[in-house]
């Protein structure tokens, strides 16, 4: 059981990003990702969701011993894999509330749920998030600052329940208690690909397994100890 | 066409003076040339065209011959079985009478005229005179002499001072009009703070074995008067339609438009609002789905004549399977018409690689103490857009279904319930059918 990426090669509009990556994700479990920006952090995570542009010319992914790269982005996301984006698209016309209903009819197993019911769900999740229940009426992240659309994203989250959760950058444009909150509301049993610049959120969300990410290349892995040299040098020491 | 016209007129037991209108309209068509603009209409033959039929000889045919799309697209809806027949041309009796009686006589009780044009031009020649062809000027167009010279059938609703009624009025259900006419004409009077909601058509594909029709509809909205306007349009895919929608607003008073036009193969419709009195309002909704083969050039058209008016256009067009959609719009503030505020916003969405959009708009304005504003978008379903609610378990079609659902949004949550329901399952059929 596990997210499992092995010697993943990915291109992007003919030009070779991801050079061969493997991870390994088991559930429970918090893999930190770093790296400085362009290093194919994000395009992996697109990847592994599914994104058209970016095209698989290697290697495998699976989830739990499905293989990913055969499903198609919805039915990825039907098995257990969520993506938080990094910078979540706005839709105009598209309410919040209109668009999680469809996701959670489309992911639970549990079908038979009455509109008030979701309601009520929707509104009590978005209660622990903070999020000002007028917001659920409105365009998903349209108008929204940053640090909204990134709560949106953890409402997302947490109405899916997914088995493995790809973070992409969810903690930049969040405050400090919304982080805390991201700590408390994670459910234990779910992996977690952290995808992050910042050790801030390492104080909050505690991961096993730290990977730097150069030119489309695991550089470095670790435990806990290569945060603080990442602290102290940046990334210019990790080739 | 003189005996022509003549002959309408005399079945009708019209007044002298509708006589004498259309016969001067008729010589005002004659010497008028086609539109210069927009879809080319050259094809139309006026001599080909049967101006009038009276009701009773008005041809059916069989259900055999309804075309299979037309029956999906019936069915798709859940249109009940006994009205399918009716809006298919198939023409079976369609007993509407009973349903709306009790209404029809609260109605009356206010004061409240809503009958067939043809029965007010005979009731109250006296009400209609002064208003009608008065807000579209007759020789407004090649196509509105036309209208004024061949006219028949459509709507007479007439509002004391007032009288709000707040369910809405369908012509098309209450008063059981045999698919709609051809050259039919709508008039409104709302007098004083009256209130009215009035729907139009029905968004059911209507059969017509006419290609071509030119309604019209005259609103007349006195001071502080309300009135709302909803237009369905889904007429069968052999039908030039050249409707012509106009209101004209008093002080304080508020015109609302609200147009869906589905159907056709070529439509050219811009309501248009007068803001004669200081303080009017109007917004004016339009959403047009063009397919294969059509090709809907809509827009709106809000002249600014009295101090802080307001005039808002939203509208919306989709095109797929080479369908071709235009916006034409046109503002117009004149000098003196100070702190007047116009906004239009006309997006289109191009759905399939040879479908097209255009966008003509424009703004005249005499006057400098006013606020325009003017957005316009074009363009395809974004992929990052699709990808985004991909990534949130929903297939391409459910995808493309929502993103389709939220463009329209801002026009669809204005029309009727039952409307907005069906026009979001057209919209579905949209999304599965698009080879986007």
């Amino acid at each position: 059981m596990s997210l499992k990426i092995q010697n993943l090669q990915v291109k992007a509009q003919n030009k070779l990003i991801i050079k061969g990556v493997s991870l390994e994700i088991k559930p429970g479990e918090i893999v930190a990702l770093m790296g400085p920006n362009g290093s194919g952090k994000s395009s992996l995570a697109n990847a592994l969701a599914g994104n058209p542009i970016y095209k698989i010319i290697g290697g495998k992914a699976s989830m739990d011993g499905k293989n990913l790269l055969n499903l198609k982005p919805h039915e990825r996301v039907k098995a257990g894999l969520f993506l938080a984006w990094q910078n979540p698209i706005a839709v105009s016309g598209v309410s919040v509330e209109s668009l999680l209903r469809m996701a959670v009819l489309n992911c639970r197993q549990r079908r038979c749920r009455t509109v008030c019911a979701f309601r009520e769900e929707l509104e009590r999740e978005a209660v622990k998030l903070k999020i000002n229940k007028s917001w659920l009426n409105r365009g998903i992240n349209v108008g929204f600052s940053g640090g909204e659309k990134k709560k949106l994203e953890l409402l997302q989250l947490l109405l899916l329940k997914p088995k493995y959760a790809v973070l992409d950058e969810i903690d930049s444009g969040l405050d400090i208690d919304s982080l805390k909150l991201l700590a408390k509301i994670r459910q234990p049993e779910q992996g977690i690909l952290l995808i992050t610049h910042y050790t801030r959120v390492f104080k909050y969300l505690k991961p096993s397994k730290v990977l730097v990410m150069k030119q489309g290349r695991i550089a470095a892995s670790g435990g806990r100890e290569l945060i603080k040299k990442i602290e102290k040098d940046g990334y210019g020491k990790f080739n | 066409m003189e005996s022509l016209i003549k002959q309408i007129s005399k079945t009708k037991h019209e007044p002298k003076w509708m006589l004498e209108l259309r016969l001067e309209a008729l010589k005002i068509f004659q010497k008028m040339p086609l539109p210069r603009f927009g879809p080319d209409l050259a094809e139309i033959d006026f001599k080909a065209i049967k101006y009038f039929k009276e009701p009773k000889t008005a041809t059916k045919r069989s259900w055999s011959r309804v075309p299979q799309k037309t029956k999906e697209t019936f069915a798709k809806l859940g249109i009940p079985q006994a009205e399918r027949r009716v809006l298919a041309g198939v023409g079976a009796q369609w007993d509407s009478g009973i349903i709306y009686q009790s209404l029809k006589e609260k109605l009356k009780k206010q004061g409240v005229i809503f009958c067939s044009m043809d029965e007010a031009i005979q009731e109250y020649p006296e009400l209609i005179r002064p208003y009608f062809m008065k807000a579209i000027a007759m020789d407004n167009n090649k196509f509105s002499a036309l209208h004024a010279a061949v006219w028949s059938g459509g709507v007479f609703v007439y509002l004391p001072e007032g009288v709000k009624i707040k369910q809405p009025l369908e012509g098309f259900f209450w008063l059981n009009l045999k698919q709609g006419g051809q050259f039919e004409h709508t008039l409104i009077l709302a007098e004083k703070a009256s209130q009215l909601e009035y729907i139009e058509g029905c968004s059911a594909p209507v059969y017509s074995q006419n290609s071509l029709h030119v309604g019209c509809v005259e609103v007349f909205v006195k001071e502080k008067a309300r009135v709302k306007f909803s237009t369905i349009q889904n007429w069968s895919k052999n039908v030039i339609n050249l409707g012509m929608k106009r209101a004209i607003v008093e002080k304080a008073g508020v015109m609302q438009w609200v147009s869906a036009a589905l159907g056709s193969r070529i439509t050219m419709s811009y309501p248009t609002s007068i803001l004669k009195g200081d303080g009017a309002k109007t917004t004016h909704l339009s959403l047009s789905l063009a397919d294969q083969g059509q090709e809907l050039d809509t827009g709106g058209q809000i002249i600014h004549l009295g101090e802080d008016t307001s005039g808002t256009i939203i509208s919306k067009s989709i095109c797929q399977n080479n369908g071709r959609t235009a916006y034409r719009g046109l503002v117009k503030i004149i000098k003196g018409a100070k702190k007047a505020k116009a906004s239009v916003n006309c997006d289109s969405l191009i759905l399939g690689k040879k479908s097209r959009a255009a966008t003509f708009p424009a703004m005249e304005i005499g006057e400098s103490d006013v606020v325009a504003l003017h957005e316009a978008k074009t363009g395809k379903i974004s992929e990052e857009e699709l990808f985004y609610l991909m990534s949130r378990g929903l297939s391409e079609a459910e995808a493309t279904s929502l993103i389709i659902n939220g463009f329209c949004e801002a026009v669809v949550k204005n029309l009727p319930l039952e409307y907005a329901v069906e026009i979001n399952r057209l919209i579905d059929f949209y999304a599965e059918h698009s080879e986007n």
